[in-house]
């Protein structure tokens, strides 16, 4: 195989293992988005502090990653319940200008309790996978990409099968759908809108664990989530499939942006930017996005 | 006693200042900002003129968000835009402060021109996004289009000349300044009454209904868009002659929160509170720094936390305007003078 191609299959590979991450965090925001019309600013926050409480709970408790992990999404969801119980409820059917403040407020919070608790210092995992690189072929994955990269396709695996055939979720897709009749069906909307924080949380901090097995971990490891929004806007906000393909494409988008426009250009990286000329692009033709649904405004 | 603020002409409805106490207030606040650098230090002249700036930036900001509703997460990368042009006018054509802040103003509006066409289609949280993709996009534009805006290292300008005096004082600055932030401010309060300032009205309390009455839309929304980015292109130009310098890393994203922050805190659509909300968020951090700073003896380790520290209290703001005064600070304000209105009969 010639060394182009080999090339090419390499920054398709790191691609979708960056998607898959973008899309795990991408269906928590698309899950509030459906059940509240919230847009959640302080998602990449809630990665940070995911990642913090995994760390946490591996070099403070010495516990092992799977307990680690499974403790750091509780705690994530804990997390994401109060903020929905204190902060969103009261603003319930707000401007949409002061929802997007209040969770904008709430990142910033959260930014500097993390620093507060954690020290702004750059902290890594200690080593938790086999450190042989994983060949796929002629594509060779190094180990802290190809684990945790399993671990977010499971965590999106198992919420979307979740969202699909509990009657948790039934219940959620039924108030996304149409929130009165849900709630003329006796569902209840308040603990609706409270899973779907903390599954949103949850998700959030499973990817945070993720990043930070990647590439360590800071109170500013929440700049990622800003992220999302191209995954989501080009995806749809309402879609969980279209969640799952945004982030792929994102994430291929911009690796393949990276490694062929980057070596063009003197010292530039259009790395950051390519998303968001995907989003202005996505938004001038089709607002709505790929899978989204297209609101039709009535008198 | 007053017991009620009657009206009898249109014209006393209209007018600016509605009350007389409105007037001398106004009169009395003009008289402490020319006698405020006789009387303050070196540092407190640097806040007041940086609020100053924030100020004329928010009072676009607040044309945008509070008289159309529509949202942007991009008004430091307008202000960037006036800071770049502006500079780049000075230094490489050498053109008066007279002509380059101005033409950074309007180079900001052709920029906020661009980035509203796409509130003809979407709006609210969509366009919301949109204006952050543009905070992204400019951010990236001014580092790395380093032929023209000198990238990381920025430009150096020099200070600038009115009528042949360079005002290289920190006083000449502040007054250049103040002077600015004051005619801006009653261009705010004047669009309010105008017919632009009721279309955008109109068009954020319900846009179809003010279609049906005639108000083109999309116009209305792309004017909102250009007055804000123009207060953001001059506050750009003036920084530039403020800080003699101008980064990329001047207009972040954090900026575009901090003016947000400011015009939700201040009040909504309320031309005074975006200057009591530009006051009060520009001090809160110094009165942190002063507190710090108080029990560092006591406590070494304080002034570690005051970065984190300052992000908490930002957000902590945010969130508790919003849930108990989401009118903002110009609602207490009104409050205690109702309170002393009535005083001492209040129930």
């Amino acid at each position: 195989m010639s060394d182009g191609l080999v090339h090419l299959l390499q920054l398709l590979a790191s691609g979708v293992v960056t998607g898959g991450i973008y899309a795990l965090v991408a269906m928590g925001f698309v899950v509030v988005y459906k059940a509240t019309r919230v847009i959640n600013f302080a998602t990449g926050e809630f990665m940070m502090l995911g990642a913090f409480f995994a760390w946490t709970a591996m070099v403070g408790l010495r516990a092992p990653f799977a307990v680690a992990l499974a403790g750091a999404v509780a705690a994530a969801a804990l997390v994401g319940v109060a903020t929905e119980r204190i902060v969103l409820r009261p603003l319930l059917g707000q401007r949409t200008i002061s929802v997007i403040m209040v969770t904008i407020g709430l990142a910033a919070i959260f930014r500097g309790a993390a620093q507060i608790a954690w020290s702004g210092e750059y902290r890594s995992f200690p080593p938790i996978f086999p450190r042989a690189p994983i060949e796929l072929g002629p594509v060779i994955l190094p180990s802290r990409q190809f684990y945790p990269f399993l671990i977010a396709v499971a965590a999106i695996a198992l919420v979307g099968l979740g969202f699909r055939f509990t009657r948790t979720g039934t219940a959620m897709r039924a108030t996304a759908d149409d929130e009165a009749a849900a709630f003329a069906m006796g569902i209840d909307i308040r603990r609706v809108y409270a899973i779907s924080w903390s599954l949103s949380a949850m998700t959030a901090a499973v990817a945070g664990v993720v990043v930070g097995i990647l590439g360590g971990i800071s109170p500013q490891l929440g700049a990622i989530g800003l992220r999302t929004f191209p995954v989501v806007i080009l995806g749809g906000l309402d879609s969980i499939p279209g969640a799952l393909v945004g982030g792929v494409v994102i994430g291929v988008l911009e690796n393949l942006a990276g490694g062929y426009v980057d070596p063009l250009l003197d010292g530039a990286s259009v790395k950051e930017v390519v998303p968001f000329a995907v989003l202005v692009l996505v938004l001038m033709i089709r607002p709505y996005g790929l899978f989204g649904t297209r609101e039709v405004e009535r008198l | 006693m007053l017991i009620g603020n009657y009206k009898e002409t249109y014209a006393s409805d209209e007018a600016v200042f509605r009350t007389p106490a409105a007037r001398w207030w106004m009169a009395a606040l003009g008289c402490a900002a020319v006698a405020y650098p006789f009387v303050a230090g070196d540092y407190l002249l640097y806040l007041a003129t940086l609020m100053g700036v924030l100020a004329l930036a928010a009072l676009g900001l607040n044309v945008l968000i509070g008289f159309t509703g529509q949202i942007s997460l991009g008004h430091a990368a307008f202000m960037g835009v006036g800071s770049y042009v502006t500079a780049i006018l000075a230094t490489r054509l050498g053109l008066p402060f007279w002509l380059s802040v101005p033409a950074g103003g309007l180079a900001a509006c052709a920029a906020g021109m661009v980035v509203g066409a796409p509130s003809l289609r979407i709006k609210g949280l969509y366009l919301a996004i949109a204006t952050l993709a543009a905070q992204v996009i400019f951010e990236w534009v001014f580092t790395n289009w380093t032929s023209v805006t000198g990238g990381i290292r920025g430009i150096n300008v020099p200070p600038a000349r009115v009528w042949g005096v360079a005002l290289d004082g920190d006083v000449k600055v502040y007054f250049l300044v103040e002077a600015l932030v004051a005619v801006h401010y009653l261009l705010a309060a004047n669009l309010r009454r105008s017919r632009w300032g009721r279309a955008f009205v109109a068009v954020r309390d319900r846009d179809i209904a003010a279609e049906i009455v005639g108000v083109n839309i999309f116009r209305t929304k792309i004017v909102a868009f250009m007055v804000s980015s123009y207060y953001a292109g001059i506050a750009g130009g003036l920084w530039v002659y403020f800080m003699k310098v101008v980064t990329p890393e001047n207009f972040p994203l954090s900026l575009s929160i901090q003016f947000l922050a400011i015009v939700v805190v201040g009040g909504l659509g309320s031309i005074p509170g975006t200057l009591l909300g530009t006051v009060f968020m520009t001090l809160v951090p110094e009165v942190l720094k002063l507190a710090t700073g108080l029990v560092r003896a006591a406590w070494p380790e304080a002034q570690s936390y005051l970065f984190p520290l300052r992000d908490v209290v930002f957000g902590t703001l945010i969130v508790v305007f919003l849930i108990f005064e989401p009118k903002g600070l110009v609602e207490m304000w009104n409050r205690l003078r109702r309170f002393f209105a009535l005083w001492p009969f209040e129930k």
